[in-house]
Formats: C-alpha cells, sequence, structure tokens
C-alpha cells in the first residue's frame, strides 16, 4: 500500500476543486441565462470530456503541455520544468477533465430556478450580485453540492488522462489509481486490492456523507 | 405625478401610448396575447422595447438614449405567480425588499407590512406552507414594503378561489385607500376590472382600443372592436340617416347626431322590457315589438333573447332581476314590446 499515491490523489482532487467550482460556478451561471444560439455549440464543447475516450484528452492536453508547444515553453520559461509530467500539469488536465462534472449539475441547477423569481428579486431592488448571494445561490445549492462531489470522486478515480498527462513519477504524477495499474503489472496484487479498497471507501465516503448533507439541509429547509 | 408610457415593440407587437392618473388604480384589460403582461414587464423595466418611453410624474426611466435598470425603478411588482422566494419565509421574503434600511429597522417593518396584507400569522412560513391566497398576499405585502410610486400586479388574482379573490379585492382597495399608489393591474377579467379599476385601457393586439374612466368605458364603447373586447352582446349593423338609425324596418332616435355610423350597441340591462297594461311614459321611445327566442335564469338573474319584428335572425340581449321575469310571465315565442332609449344608444362608425 503507497500512503503517498493517496495522499497526492486526495491532494489533486482537492485543488482541482478548488480552483474549478468558483469558475464552473461563475460558467453554469452565464451559461443558464445565455439566450445565444451559439449556446448549444458551447455546451457540446464543455461536454466533451464525457464522450471521449480519456487517451484522446490526454493527448491533446500532452501535446499542449509539452517543450514544443507555446503554453509548454512559457510555463518551462517560468518555472524552469515542464509543465506535462509535473503536479501542476495534473492539476491543469484534472480541472479540463472535469468541466463537465462540474458545469452541468451547476448549470441544471440555475436553469431550474423560476425567471419570475430572479425577476423579483430585481424588482425588490436587489442589484446583480445581491440576487446571486441571496436567491440564486441558496436555490441552487443541491446542484454545487453535486458538482463538488462528482469533480472530487471523479478526480480520485481519473486514470487515463492522469497517465498521458503526468506519466508514473511516485511522489509527483502517480496518483492511486496510478499507482493500483502499476502494483497489477508487478503481480504485486496484495498492494493493488489494499489500495483498491481504500480508493473504493474514500470515493463510497465522499459520495455517502455528501448526500446525507443534501438530505438534512433539505429537511431543514422543509421543516 | 401620472405615468406615461409610449411603447413600440416587433416581438410581441406593441403600439401603445396611455397616460396612467396618478394615485389611481388603472386595470389594463385585453384577451390573452393581447401585450398586456409584456406591457407592464416593459413599464418594470424587464423588457427593453425597441422604442420606449416611460416616465413617472416627470422622472424618464425609458427613452431612446436612457434604460434606467429594474433595481432603481420605484416599483412593487405582483407576478402572475408571484415569484416568491422559495427558500425563505414569508417574512425573509418581505425583508428581502427591505435591504437598501439598516439591518435592525428591516425586521419590524417587514412585519407591519405583512400585517397590513393581513398575513403577519404566515411570517414564519415558506411559500411551499402557504395557500393561494396567502402567498399572492406575502407578494403584495413584499411589492409595497418598499412604498413604490408605482405598483404593477399580473393577474394577481389569478390562481386562488372565487371567495378568497373577493377579499383581496377589498383589501386591495382599502390598502389603496390607506395609501394611494398608482397602481397598474393586468387582467383579462372584465368584472375584476370593473370591480378595481377607476380607470380601464381596454388592449387588443398590443394596441390602445380605448382608454378613459372604467364607467364610462364599459358603457360607452367607442368602436367596434372595444364593444367586441367588453363583450356587449347587442352590436348591430344599421345606416344612419337624416339623424336617425335605419335598422331594418325600424327607424331609431338618437339622442345626439351620429353621422358616418354604420353600427351600434345597447348594453343589455339597457333593453328596457315595456308593460303592456301600464301607460307609456315619455321616457320610453324606439319602441319595437318582437318574440322572445329563449330565456335563461342565471343566478339572480335572467338572460333573454328577442328577435325584433322584421329582422328575422337578429337577437337582441336583455338582462331582467329574476322577480321581473316571473311578474311579465316572459316565456319563449311570447310576443313583447321593448324600448331602447336614446341616451342608451351607442353609435358606432367602421
Amino acid at each position: 500500500m503507497d500512503g503517498s499515491a493517496i495522499i497526492l490523489s486526495l491532494q489533486l482532487a482537492l485543488v482541482t476543486l478548488l480552483v474549478l467550482l468558483p469558475l464552473a460556478l461563475v460558467g453554469a451561471r452565464a451559461l443558464a441565462r445565455w439566450p445565444s444560439r451559439a449556446r448549444p455549440w458551447v455546451e457540446g464543447l464543455l461536454a466533451l470530456p464525457l464522450v471521449l475516450p480519456p487517451t484522446v484528452i490526454g493527448y491533446y492536453l500532452l501535446v499542449a503541455m509539452g517543450g514544443q508547444s507555446p503554453l509548454g515553453q512559457w510555463f518551462a520559461a517560468l518555472t524552469g520544468h515542464t509543465l506535462a509530467f509535473s503536479f501542476t500539469g495534473l492539476v491543469v488536465a484534472s480541472v479540463i477533465f472535469n468541466i463537465p462534472f462540474a458545469v452541468q449539475p451547476m448549470q441544471r441547477a440555475f436553469e431550474a430556478i423560476e425567471p419570475e423569481v430572479i425577476e423579483a428579486a430585481k424588482c425588490c431592488g436587489l442589484s446583480g450580485w445581491q440576487s446571486f448571494a441571496r436567491i440564486e445561490l441558496p436555490l441552487a445549492w443541491p446542484g454545487i453540492l453535486s458538482a463538488a462531489v462528482m469533480t472530487f470522486a471523479h478526480t480520485l478515480g481519473e486514470f487515463g488522462v492522469v497517465l498521458m498527462v503526468g506519466g508514473n513519477i511516485p511522489g509527483e504524477t502517480q496518483t492511486i489509481a496510478i499507482a493500483i495499474y502499476d502494483r497489477v503489472q508487478s503481480f504485486d496484487h496484495g498492494a493493488a486490492g489494499a489500495m483498491s479498497l481504500a480508493l473504493l471507501l474514500i470515493s463510497l465516503a465522499t459520495i455517502a456523507i455528501s448526500y446525507g448533507l443534501a438530505d438534512r439541509l433539505l429537511k431543514a429547509r422543509r421543516a | 405625478m401620472s405615468l406615461n408610457i409610449e411603447v413600440r415593440h416587433a416581438a410581441p407587437p406593441l403600439d401603445f401610448a396611455v397616460e396612467l392618473p396618478s394615485g389611481e388604480i388603472t386595470a389594463l384589460v385585453g384577451p390573452s396575447g393581447s401585450g398586456k403582461t409584456s406591457l407592464l414587464r416593459a413599464v418594470a423595466g424587464l423588457l427593453k422595447p425597441a422604442q420606449a418611453r416611460i416616465a413617472l410624474a416627470g422622472v424618464v426611466w425609458d427613452d431612446a438614449s436612457r434604460h434606467l435598470p429594474t433595481q432603481r425603478r420605484p416599483i412593487g411588482f405582483v407576478p402572475q405567480h408571484y415569484g416568491l422566494f422559495p427558500h425563505l419565509t414569508a417574512l425573509g421574503n418581505v425583508e428581502t425588499a427591505l435591504l437598501d434600511q439598516p439591518a435592525t429597522a428591516r425586521r419590524e417593518r417587514a412585519r407591519h407590512f405583512l400585517e397590513a396584507a393581513h398575513v403577519a400569522d404566515c411570517a414564519e412560513r415558506r411559500p411551499r406552507q402557504l395557500s393561494g391566497g396567502q402567498k399572492q398576499r406575502v407578494a403584495l405585502a413584499r411589492a409595497i414594503a418598499r412604498e413604490p410610486g408605482l405598483l404593477l400586479l399580473d393577474e394577481p388574482f389569478s390562481a386562488v378561489d372565487r371567495a378568497t379573490r373577493k377579499s383581496l379585492y377589498v383589501e386591495l382597495r382599502q390598502l389603496h385607500a390607506k395609501r394611494p399608489t398608482t397602481i397598474l393591474l393586468v387582467t383579462h377579467d372584465l368584472d375584476e376590472a370593473a370591480q378595481l379599476a377607476s380607470h380601464l385601457v381596454l388592449l387588443d393586439a398590443g394596441r390602445v382600443v380605448q382608454a378613459g374612466p372604467t364607467t364610462t368605458v364599459l358603457t360607452c364603447p367607442t368602436s367596434i372592436a372595444a364593444t367586441r373586447l367588453l363583450d356587449i352582446p347587442n352590436l348591430f349593423a344599421a345606416t344612419c340617416m337624416g339623424g336617425q338609425l335605419h335598422w331594418g324596418p325600424h327607424a331609431l332616435r338618437l339622442a345626439a347626431p351620429a353621422a358616418g355610423a354604420s353600427h351600434f350597441a345597447v348594453l343589455p340591462q339597457n333593453v328596457l322590457l315595456v308593460r303592456p297594461d301600464r301607460p307609456l311614459g315619455s321616457h320610453l321611445e324606439n319602441l319595437l315589438d318582437g318574440r322572445v327566442c329563449d330565456v335563461m335564469q342565471m343566478g339572480t338573474e335572467a338572460l333573454v333573447w328577442i328577435e325584433p319584428a322584421g329582422l328575422p335572425g337578429t337577437r337582441v340581449q336583455m338582462r331582467l332581476p329574476l322577480r321581473a321575469l316571473e311578474r311579465y310571465r316572459v316565456d319563449a315565442d311570447t310576443v313583447v314590446r321593448f324600448s331602447l332609449r336614446p341616451s342608451d344608444i351607442v353609435p358606432l362608425a367602421s
């Protein structure tokens, strides 16, 4: 059992969550109210990670982060090391492949708010920010919670993109999913089994706690 | 202090210009799809028309160069389904309209307005725990809490039962008597408009058909379109000659000359039954004979349809109190005499 892989996975999931959630929140709210004809295309683009094989996304990200690309060169000049095969590179990849998991539940939650309610907030003199903070955010929280849980759990379990972009560097890019694969390849079934069980329990606990929390909050609201 | 509205818009089509009296309740009446709600939304700033000039008491909210955001318009708005904030209590809903006030004063004021709207006992309930009438009252309390210069009500009574609606009418009138705010009420119900509003604007396909004091509009339509919108059944084609209206074989005297009239209207309650056993009063003119086609009792009154002599296929509707129906023994196929007083005949041009 490799504790550092578990810690790295949890770190990656947490950083991804902290970076992605605020961006996705703003994006989801904007998408929910965007009347443009271009909307299905933007939604489609954001949903691509759901349908494309992780290797395809991983490949494009690897090319984009590599030393030949402007992004890769800029990052290397700035930090002295490449973006690919680094923890930062993993975070960037993780944020991108989690976009649909974060955006979609929040977008649906914002869309579910009656337009009449938003208009009533305007007619009550609420500014855009006041309406967001006092009306929309509390109404959309089940979607926000769901987005956070999905992003966190999905990052913990992601394999293909992480392997393509991060490789398999222990302590730097070897997440728990990669470590399990690595152990199986070297016929260390004991360690692979223990880590699989740990990942299973962590994922189950994350989802169960968030469902329980959602349930309690819903009950409190209904009381 | 009046509200001036001039709005032109393509979809939905609106071509509307009207001045609403200050401190009065004005009802905007028209069929579904006539643009009533769009107009209300334009006044609230929720819809930005292609062209608009909207001003309250001389303060311009909308014109070619200006569009005051909804948040900054001194309005209270009760939308059709109330638009209550579902996660907040009734008190929280009203407090949200008072965010510009110090937090300490907010709660007290919110309670005051819930009391004014007769829902103080629902203060801690959330919208889903309220009945239709209670929701409506909370929405009204929230709308008046900002003490707006203009209160906009969009079919506010359409989702409550009849008994609740009646008491809400009374409460709204009482509230308005205490605080005479300018109110613009959208409704498709003429009876509701008649009971609540002192002024009426008839709207069809985004255009003003007629506007004026309620009693004038209800009894004196100025056009065929207004007559139809007012649901006046007695609308007939006639020709105007020599100061008289020629209707089939009948020549009807008018109260005033009406050159160019091609139709006329008479309210059913103004068609008077003449008793054959009584001497004719001088007030009864334009006497016509006819045959009763149909009688229908509706509550405390009856609707009677008469086919005037010499006008086969034409039906004049008359309204009679039930006791008059019994006294005069009006039945199908009875021959009766009725009068259309000159002052009750409304001549109309095409």
